[in-house]
């Protein structure tokens, strides 16, 4: 990585142009001035060349899943295969308008239905809409269906949702979106639903509860039935967040765990991009009895003709189109290239890699649940701690190796917590190195603290002042100037 | 450390009671769990909350946390200074309240903690 | 074996002895019996990378690529080639979100740049990292007026998009928002009713060019608005910021939109991207992700997330909204794309557009076979009533590789010019108009 500390605003020259536009012969059209801005917006005057230049230095400043490891636990960054994205630019992908008619878009009408038919058979529930943006985005759908439901059936006093204290912090703010009010219950201490816990706050008030399993700490809802058949004979909704998921393919479908409604994330389980930080996917689905409040519009097909179509009931639009289609489309090609043959081996091998990297690593760091884990697992800081090093150092000390630090401090249940994910997709050999250098790293701690408690030393910028930041925003450029 | 002479409640707020009038601040313990304090959320004078009621917020770089007025009581006054410099609250939690209340209950201060009683708050 | 799966039969075996099970089975022994699949999922056959590559080569043909003439929030621009180039590199395109900063100082930092055009070009303070896309930008900012003031009842124009106004009833609903929709006065959003109708009231949110097409003039809304303790909301498709009077100049409190025509493709309505942009003043009511510069330990520079206790992993329960991912590469693309046409470059291309939807105008009304609807002023949409069988016109377009004027009800067509349309592709629409009856 090389520390480039140009901004774009920077290199900007007056008169300078990096766009070519062919103006056509017709008449200028004058709008009144009452309508029209005073100035020009003050953006940048460069080459096309200063662009291409600077923005190439701009991006060798960042990580990518390409450049190296990247164990962080509840994201699954696996690979993202160049075929997607390459297939996913066809122009026959690329230039079509959202609102031409059917006739003319079949074959992304055939990609959206054919998703939604493959997304159904591996999770087990019935149906689903690729309309939600993003994983938070399908959360707040599944939300607002169990509103809807319940107030179908005239069940108006229905307004808590139950919130496991080791979930995501978008559970809670997904149902807070919603007007839900929200009710944490405590986990067992390995992260699982306490059954007392969630006896005591069963009511005909509860419209659902909201899980993920495996849970955030790794570990499966081995009571999941019993869990489900508490909150139905309370009149409540099961939701499932589908961020771990990964673990599941090849094994279990949450529709048999009693779920009814779902969200998965395409940029998780089934490989497209991060970009950064999105463009994700979050589809929707449903068991039988919720079809109908799916968002609008949905897919259909029959006899081979794909359209749209719009329900009474359903919770309304979330979008202005039909959600990320070419992330969809990317997804699709990802399930095609796996197929029946090989989506049922990533779970298993998901799995094993967890479990490689935890008892390799179970000596010098602090496993708080024992037993096998399922495609992530939590350590909660250093077995020895004497020296005062904490998670935080420990995951700074990482990137000075070249890995990416796991997820830390999530789940909040674990005070140290370093959530480990390393997906399907790496080899022994990179786990291998990542083990190396996380006990490197924990002989550092006890040897050489001040070095880890200072890390990252190799990076282009160290640690940075978040406090100077918070108090003093520089948002934008011109708040330099 | 705890101060001797302020009455605190659960929720990590102080009182210092003079008259019917008490100055409400964030103690210690609060303002080292935050970490360094970059925002603060002020009331309007004149408003009146009850006991436990949200009367303002702080931030920090990794948490924000709602202030709950330990008593009834009426806004008279607002810290302004912590909104230009909310890092007072770290340097000096105890010597810079955040608000200035008329009680209206007086009672309601037998609920609250001493000193001694509040230091088991802090030992989690 | 899969060349997406890296186990051989060696690796899983000392794997396997290293945790201590004696098959990949046994690490799943806590998922009950009853619930573990014994069979292969019932989805399609994997397809090698040369059948896919055929496979979806066919799939894209069966969508018909068009001579564009509908926008109605989705536009046909040219996306110059160092968009697509620039961000498909791997650094940015499967790099995770900005949390360890150290390591992505490249997202961090075009996401300030984005924010400081965003800014420049809607005038206001303060902008986020992105938002899903415009609609969902615009009932984000209905939350943020929401918390703001406390008040309950939102008022909409009638003359927005009826899809952004759908989005919004929907985010509304489960709120308890009550939406009040401001009828339309001549297709201006009608001032006197919004003045009558404030009581109790967050805010009003209009669009500009508003659906049909139109330029509204929103002078003294603001002033209206604030004397009651209400906010207004501008949403602006992305290019019309090029050249109209700004949500800044306008007063008002928070600017939302879509950002497409900044060099995202059409690709059947996403991924798009919104905008969110307020006052300095709102920022802690403003959901998303927010960057900002500070410097690291050394004094260099930096670029860093912040204010991120208004977010959902801090917040919870207590947020203002639970966006997490947002649209970032989109960002990165818009970014690059402004970057690209640069100061002077923007408000060309917007010309190209004006001058156009004006020559098609009067072309069209000179066929006689349209009446006008009003006298308003336009940038790249307008509307005109048809006098003829809409229905028979569009297919006559789609025979003819053209995608024709939008039907918005009432025989009313919504035409739509960018820069990408050439006289003769004009000429030639004009051509299936002049051959209605």
């Amino acid at each position: 990585m090389k520390y480039y500390n140009k901004i774009i605003f920077e290199i900007s020259e007056k008169d300078r142009i990096g766009y070519s536009l062919e103006k056509k012969n017709l008449p200028e059209v004058k709008l009144p001035t009452e309508i029209l801005r005073s100035n020009l917006a003050e953006l940048p005057e460069v080459s096309e060349f200063d662009v291409v230049r600077h923005y190439t230095n701009v991006s060798q400043k960042n990580f990518g899943v390409e450049t190296g490891f990247y164990p962080l636990g509840s994201c699954t960054m696996k690979y993202n295969p160049k075929i997607n994205d390459e297939l996913a630019s066809l122009s026959g992908f690329a230039n079509i308008h959202p609102l031409q008619p059917v006739e003319t878009v079949q074959g992304l009408l055939k990609i959206y239905y054919k998703t939604q038919q493959i997304l159904s058979d591996i999770s087990g529930l019935s149906a689903y809409s690729l309309n939600p943006f993003a994983g938070a985005h399908g959360e707040l759908a599944g939300l607002m269906i169990i509103k809807a439901y319940h107030q179908k059936n005239q069940d108006f006093k229905r307004n808590k949702i139950i919130v496991p204290d080791s979930a995501h912090g978008t559970n809670p703010a997904s149902a807070t979106v919603c007007g839900f009010e929200v009710i944490e219950i405590k986990s067992n201490p390995d992260g699982t639903v306490n059954l007392n816990a969630l006896k005591s706050v069963l009511s005909d008030e509860i419209a659902g509860l909201m899980l993920t399993n495996p849970n955030t700490a790794g570990v499966f809802e081995k009571d999941i039935l019993e869990v489900s058949k508490l909150v139905h004979e309370a009149g409540g909704l099961l939701y499932y967040d589908g961020a771990n998921l990964n673990a599941l393919l090849g094994k279990a479908k949450p529709g048999d765990m009693g779920f009814d409604i779902t969200h998965i994330n395409l940029h998780k389980t089934f490989s497209t991009p991060h970009g950064g930080g999105g463009p994700g996917s979050g589809p929707v689905g449903v068991c039988e009895k919720l079809i109908d409040f799916l968002p609008n519009p949905i897919v259909k097909e029959k006899k081979g003709f794909y359209y749209f179509e719009d329900s009474n009931v359903s919770i309304g639009a979330l979008g202005q189109f039909y959600g990320n289609a070419s992330v969809c489309v990317r997804a699709y090609v990802y399930l095609m290239t796996l197929g029946r043959e090989h989506m049922s081996d990533i779970g298993p091998l998901a799995v094993l890699n967890a479990n490689y990297i935890k008892d390799s690593l179970k000596d010098l760091f602090v496993l708080p649940i024992d037993g096998h884990c399922m495609h992530e697992f939590v350590f909660d800081g250093l077995k020895d701690a004497s020296t005062g090093v904490r998670t935080l150092d420990l995951a700074k000390r990482l990137l000075d190796y070249g890995f990416h630090a796991p997820t830390i401090y999530f789940p909040l249940i674990f005070s140290q917590s370093m959530m480990i994910e390393p997906t399907e997709v790496e080899s022994k050999d990179t786990l291998d190195e990542f083990i190396q250098v996380m006990r490197i790293v924990a002989k550092e701690a006890i040897e050489n603290p001040e070095l880890v408690k200072t890390a990252p030393h190799n990076t282009i910028v160290r640690r940075l002042d978040e406090v100077k930041a918070a108090r003093t925003p520089i948002l934008k450029f011109k708040d330099i100037q | 450390m705890i101060l001797k002479g302020l009455l605190y409640a659960e929720s990590h707020e102080w009182v210092k009671v003079t008259d019917h009038e008490g100055y409400v601040g964030i103690s210690d313990y609060a303002q080292h769990s935050l970490g360094d304090v970059v925002f603060i959320e002020l009331p309007k004078v004149g408003q009146t909350i009850k006991k436990g009621e949200m009367f303002g917020a702080v931030e920090s770089v990794k948490a924000a946390s709602d202030l709950y007025l330990p008593i009834t009581g009426k806004i008279l006054e607002v810290n302004t200074k912590l909104e230009d410099s909310p890092e007072l609250l770290n340097e000096d939690p105890y010597g810079n309240w955040i608000v200035k209340v008329e009680i209206l209950d007086a009672k309601e201060l037998d609920s609250l903690l001493t000193a001694d009683k509040y230091v088991s708050c802090c030992e989690e | 074996m899969h060349k997406y799966l890296p186990h051989t039969s060696k690796d899983i075996k000392d794997m396997l002895k290293v945790t201590g099970a004696s098959t990949i089975d046994d690490l799943f022994s806590s998922i009950p019996k009853n619930l573990r699949l014994k069979d292969l999922y019932q989805i399609p056959s994997a397809m090698s990378d040369d059948n896919l590559t055929k496979h979806m080569q066919k799939l894209s043909q069966e969508n018909s690529q068009l001579v564009i003439f509908r926008g109605a929030g989705a536009y046909d621009h040219y996306t110059p080639s160092v968009v697509n180039s620039l961000i498909s590199r791997q650094e940015f395109l499967t790099s995770y979100t900005p949390y360890q900063p150290e390591v992505a100082q490249g997202t961090l930092q075009y996401i300030f740049e984005y924010q400081s055009m965003i800014c420049e070009l809607t005038g206001m303070g303060v902008s986020n990292a992105s938002m899903y896309d415009g609609a969902t930008a615009t009932a984000e900012a209905m939350f943020m007026a929401h918390a703001q003031t406390g008040k309950n009842t939102i008022l909409v124009s009638e003359t927005m998009n009826p899809r952004i106004i759908h989005v919004i009833k929907t985010y509304a609903r489960y709120r308890k928002i009550n939406v009040l929709v401001v009828p339309q006065n001549d297709g201006l959003t009608d001032l006197n009713y919004v003045k009558s109708h404030l009581d109790d009231a967050m805010g009003l949110i209009v669009q500009n060019p508003n659906y049909f097409g139109t330029v509204e003039n929103y002078d003294g809304f603001a002033d209206v608005l604030h004397e009651q303790g209400s906010m207004l909301i501008m949403n602006n498709e992305a290019q019309s910021l090029a050249i109209l009077k700004t949500p800044g100049e306008y007063k008002a409190d928070i600017a939302c939109g879509e950002l497409q025509s900044f060099g995202i493709p059409l690709s059947f309505g996403g991924a798009y991207g919104g905008y969110l942009a307020t006052q300095m003043k709102y920022v802690r009511k403003m959901p998303g992700r927010i960057c900002g510069i500070t410097n690291d330990v050394d004094g260099k520079r930096a670029f860093v997330l912040t204010l991120q206790a208004r977010e959902q992993h801090i917040r919870r329960a207590k947020a203002n909204s639970n966006i997490c991912s947002n649209q970032s590469l989109m960002a990165l693309a818009v970014t690059i794309y402004l970057s690209t046409m640069g100061k002077q470059g923007l408000v060309e291309v917007a010309n190209e557009s004006l001058k156009g939807a004006h020559y098609l105008y009067e072309q069209l009304l000179k066929t006689k076979k349209f009446d006008k609807v009003n006298n308003h002023p336009f940038f790249k949409e307008f509307t005109l009533k048809a006098k003829f069988d809409v229905n028979k016109f569009e297919k006559s377009c789609l025979d003819n590789g053209i995608l024709g004027p939008l039907h918005i009800g009432d025989n009313q067509l919504l035409f739509a010019v960018t820069e990408r349309r050439t006289i003769a592709e004009m000429d030639l629409l004009i051509q299936k108009v002049v051959e209605q009856l």
